[in-house]
């Protein structure tokens, strides 16, 4: 059985009260959470070490503006951070930040993770003239019910893995019945059950219910199968392949922004994969024409065999395509595929070497010819 | 003049050539481009055997040595497809005998997930071929070469040869 703190408040009020209490009798020197900043929506991720910064903070609020994962990498990228520092993530961005960490790109060092089940965040694009703000109440009515609720990104919107898998302490908002008025805090570890010591609220033994968790991911399944089979379809050679990327403008926004692509030296910015004068007149020459920019397919491919296997299909890709290429359910789908080879589920683990820096003696034999 | 004699003398020779093959016709037959990518120790010792040994086997593989199999990017495969190769085949030493000891075991490991992901966006895994070849296996390297073409001739010119929206 784990250990549960019920706290008498919303699940956004509660969170915010856990943590100013964290800072407050200095278990933690910082927070990281998403913080307003302004009224028509617009949310950012902070680091924030006065209690009173807080009022203002909205830890579960359905918008991820740069996956934290990717954040949390750069203030550990050194080793751990200065001061214990507790994190409010989403379990996505949470398994984001494993991944790096497995990179030699961050450090879980002194840091407090705090997570919830996720009920899926809105698409960025929502959050510049405050439609988010105005669907809130409509998001945590469909949460409180444990339904997807509409207008979702479509990465959320299919996305199974909406547990948390390494949080110290995790929220439970799917399916919570009474949101407004209490909260439950599942502590997961030992050092969740210590930074929770001495809270005000009631303490309990109680398990997740699985039951209608279970549900849910059933209901995610369903959308999940529809958004694959959607792809599938388009996804046929070549010509499929050209329908679907060939809107592609070449500006690498999904890299930048993707957790997992995390390389200073781009392979795909590097001046090797820059085309020359000499590349256009020999592709010219042998085709009989070329596409400018050019490589749309080599990116889009190259960037699937480097980080299909980690990709924690957090949609921060879908997010920022400026021609809305489909990119983060390719890659969630083409991910998951090659994952199953090797039964391995991104930042499920810290421990779990990523499959392609191991091996074993026996396997695919059936590969060689 | 000496410039046009050169021309003429250089084109003749060219013909003498082709005459001397006898072949010309078959050189009309599909023959496709494979480009290999062979580790030092092994694969390419294997081919140069089969070479030495004078077996023959078809003229569609143009080798690049790489000092290991797993020095073999998944973008290097990728980049040869898309460029216009017809096939490509990685070939390096048998599992356990790498001369740097565990690197095919990581190429086995990446080239199943690459074939994987090559089949799932619908292009074709089979023109993808990865071939264990000790240095003392030169007929293996021959034989493998035939029937990666042979293969390769069934399935016809790549599809990206000749796409310009790449």
């Amino acid at each position: 059985m784990t250990k549960a703190l019920k706290i008498n408040k919303s699940a956004e009020q509660g969170v915010i009260e856990f943590l100013k209490a964290l800072l407050e009798n200095g278990k933690v020197k910082g927070v990281f959470a998403l913080k307003k900043i302004s009224n028509d929506g617009a949310v950012a991720y902070s680091l924030i070490t006065k209690p009173n910064e807080l009022d203002n903070a909205v830890p579960f609020y359905p918008l991820m503006p740069v996956n934290a994962g990717k954040l949390l990498s750069r203030f550990t990228l050194k080793g751990s951070s200065i001061g214990p520092v507790a994190a409010v993530v989403k379990p996505c961005e949470l398994r984001a930040f494993i991944e790096l960490v497995k990179r030699e790109q961050g450090s879980l060092e002194n840091l407090f993770f705090i997570s919830s089940t996720c009920g899926g965040v809105y698409p960025l694009k929502m959050s510049v003239n405050g439609t988010v703000e105005k669907n809130l109440t409509k998001y945590w009515d469909a949460v409180k019910k444990g339904e997807i609720s509409a207008d979702l990104r479509s990465a959320c919107k299919g996305c199974t893995e909406f547990m948390p898998y390494t949080a110290d302490v995790t929220f439970d908002l799917i399916g919570n019945n009474d949101p407004d008025k209490q909260c439950v805090v599942f502590l997961n570890t030992k050092k969740g059950e210590e930074f929770a010591k001495g809270m005000k609220g009631e303490f309990l033994k109680k398990e997740l219910d699985r039951k209608k968790l279970d549900k849910f991911k059933s209901k995610r399944e369903v959308e999940k199968k529809k958004l694959f089979d959607e792809i599938d379809a388009k996804m046929n050679g070549m010509d499929g392949l050209i329908d679907i990327f060939g809107r592609c403008i070449g500006c690498h926004g999904c890299m930048r922004v993707c957790p997992i692509c995390y390389c200073k030296l781009c392979e795909f910015e590097s001046p090797d994969s820059e085309y020359k004068p000499s590349n256009y007149e020999s592709d010219l020459k042998k085709r009989g024409g070329v596409r400018v920019p050019p490589g749309t397919i080599y990116y889009q491919l190259g960037r699937l065999t480097h980080i299909g296997i980690s990709c924690v299909g957090c949609g921060a890709c879908d997010d920022v395509c400026p021609v809305d290429i489909p990119v983060s359910i390719i890659f969630k789908k083409v991910g998951e595929s090659v994952q199953k080879m090797f039964d391995y589920i991104p930042g499920r683990d810290v421990d779990e070497d990523i499959p392609l820096i191991t091996f074993e003696k026996e396997e695919f034999a059936e590969i060689e010819e | 003049m000496r410039i046009f004699l050169l021309l003429r003398l250089k084109k003749k020779n060219l013909l003498k050539l082709k005459n001397r093959d006898g072949n010309i016709k078959k050189e009309e037959e599909y023959m496709p481009k494979i480009l290999a990518f062979l580790c030092n120790w092994c694969s390419y010792a294997g081919a140069d055997l089969a070479g030495t040994s004078r077996l023959k086997y078809p003229p569609s593989i143009l080798p690049i040595r790489v000092m290991c199999s797993s020095r073999v990017d998944p973008l290097f495969v990728l980049r040869a497809y898309l460029g216009g190769a017809d096939g490509v085949l990685v070939a390096g030493c048998h599992p356990g005998d790498c001369h740097y000891e565990k690197g095919n075991y990581y190429t086995r490991r990446r080239f199943a997930m690459f074939k994987k992901i090559i089949e799932d966006v619908g292009l074709e895994s089979d023109r993808l071929r990865l071939s264990w070849i000790s240095a003392s296996e030169g007929h293996r390297y021959a034989k493998v070469a035939t029937e990666f073409t042979e293969k390769i001739k069934k399935l016809g010119k790549s599809s990206a040869k000749s796409e310009i929206f790449l």
